[in-house]
């Protein structure tokens, strides 16, 4: 029976968390899940979002730009486009990038709409994981 | 007898290769630093990637996606990454070695072989030896991005797709330590060796056990896809921090035997002065014994 938890975050910018936690919760594209020990094997695509993991009494806040996660009875592992912790995040870069997304939303015509809606929502979500330290 | 002249001309010359293949190899040393680490970045990833994958693919249905699938194998592709520059070592003479290797194999078992080749050194071996390649990337080694990988991954993949192929194996240095490299011929597509793939019955409650959000197909054509691509870039920066690596070493000896012409050299023109000075002894003693006579 497992305990504990082994959660891997790999971003192909390296290697950015290992540890043994007690539970994981991750927003995944199908609507945010949260993880156990003992969770039956579990694969998912992950959007933008707020990656939560609390050990003990401790909790810590992850960025994740979208990704992969493989959940099996004792592990947890993330593969992210990108990840950073809280309080790593570059909040005054963050802002000028949600400025920036949001004027290129008004000029429909010059920029791609796409790129500039996941970009605002990265942007967001950066913000907001930044104000959970 | 060389003259004087002529040797320390010499030892000029030699004096300035040791000055190039010096800075040749600060240069490589600085190129592979910055190389190295973005390699050792990505392969945690990479290699995590590719133990999902394999866990996934063991159990799953091979038809499911077409990147999955075991065909008659009729054509395989040999893609071989090499550097675009020489000057480093065995590095480029291991790998189209190994390279020629495998597609003679796959000669013999009676398949068709195409080649793609990253690198000036491959284009040209194949050029010289009149054998066509299907592609050819160069100019990617001394500066891999992303993009480069992305572009390589996206026509392998079409051409599986097309079934033109049947099966990728990609040649390339690994790089081990600054000393040593290793060939490595690892298979990309399809996913997982065949033999594995014969004995499906035994894992097949494995994949069964796994819950997919949103879908196992829509999983599989994100992942599949993008770990070609990440495949591909790890052999990419694998081979050009080997390549730094390699050449590094090479200019190491280059510059050690420079060291060592040079004393030798230095010897023989100090035993050529010698020589002459005792030369002009003698004539100078010569000549007075003859004025006292």
């Amino acid at each position: 029976m497992a305990e504990k938890l082994k959660l891997d975050i790999v971003t192909p910018y390296g290697h950015v968390f290992t540890d043994e936690v007690d539970e994981v919760v991750a927003s995944g594209t199908e609507g945010e899940f949260g993880v156990l020990p003992e969770h039956v094997p579990f694969l998912t695509t992950l959007k933008i979002g707020m990656l939560t993991y609390r050990k003990g009494s401790q909790t810590g806040y992850f960025f994740i730009s979208g990704g992969y996660s493989e959940v099996g009875p004792d592990s947890v592992t993330i593969l992210a486009d990108s990840a950073e912790r809280s309080d790593t995040i570059d909040v005054q870069r963050a802002i000028e990038a949600k400025k920036r997304a949001e004027e290129r939303l008004k000029q429909a015509e010059k920029f791609d709409q796409a790129r500039a809606t996941s970009s605002l929502e990265r942007a967001i979500t950066r913000i907001h994981v930044a104000e959970k330290k | 007898m060389a003259t004087l002249r002529d040797i320390k001309k010499r030892i000029k010359a030699v004096q300035n290769t040791q000055k190039i293949t010096k800075a040749m190899k600060m240069v490589s040393a600085a190129k592979l630093r910055k190389v190295q680490n973005r390699m050792l970045d990505l392969r945690p990833y990479a290699d995590k990637m590719h133990d999902v994958l394999m866990s996934l693919a063991r159990g799953a249905d091979r038809e499911s996606h077409p990147l999955l699938a075991f065909r008659p194998r009729k054509t395989v592709e040999v893609v071989v990454v090499t550097s675009d520059r020489g000057l480093c070592g065995a590095f480029n003479t291991n790998i189209l070695k190994a390279a020629q290797k495998s597609i003679d194999g796959y000669t013999k078992e009676g398949f068709q072989v195409s080649i793609s080749v990253v690198g000036k050194k491959a284009r040209d071996y194949f050029k010289r030896r009149g054998v066509s390649t299907r592609n050819a990337w160069t100019g990617i080694s001394g500066n891999v991005s992303f993009t480069n990988a992305q572009e390589i991954a996206n026509d392998v993949k079409e051409n599986f797709i097309n079934e033109t192929i049947d099966e990728v194996v990609v040649v390339y240095n690994a790089f081990k330590s600054m000393v040593a490299q290793t060939v490595t011929v690892a298979q990309l597509l399809p996913l997982a060796p065949v033999e594995e793939g014969k004995e499906a019955p035994a894992s097949e409650s494995a994949a069964a056990d796994f819950i997919y959000e949103p879908s196992m197909e829509a999983i599989f054509d994100r992942l599949i896809p993008r770990n070609v691509d990440i495949q591909i870039y790890r052999a990419l920066l694998e081979s050009s921090a080997a390549e730094e690596a390699a050449r590094m070493s090479a200019m190491e000896n280059a510059t050690k035997s420079c060291s060592e012409m040079v004393g030798k050299l230095t010897l023989q023109f100090n035993k050529a002065r010698q020589a002459s000075i005792t030369g002009e002894l003698m004539d100078i003693v010569g000549g007075v014994e003859a004025l006292k006579g």
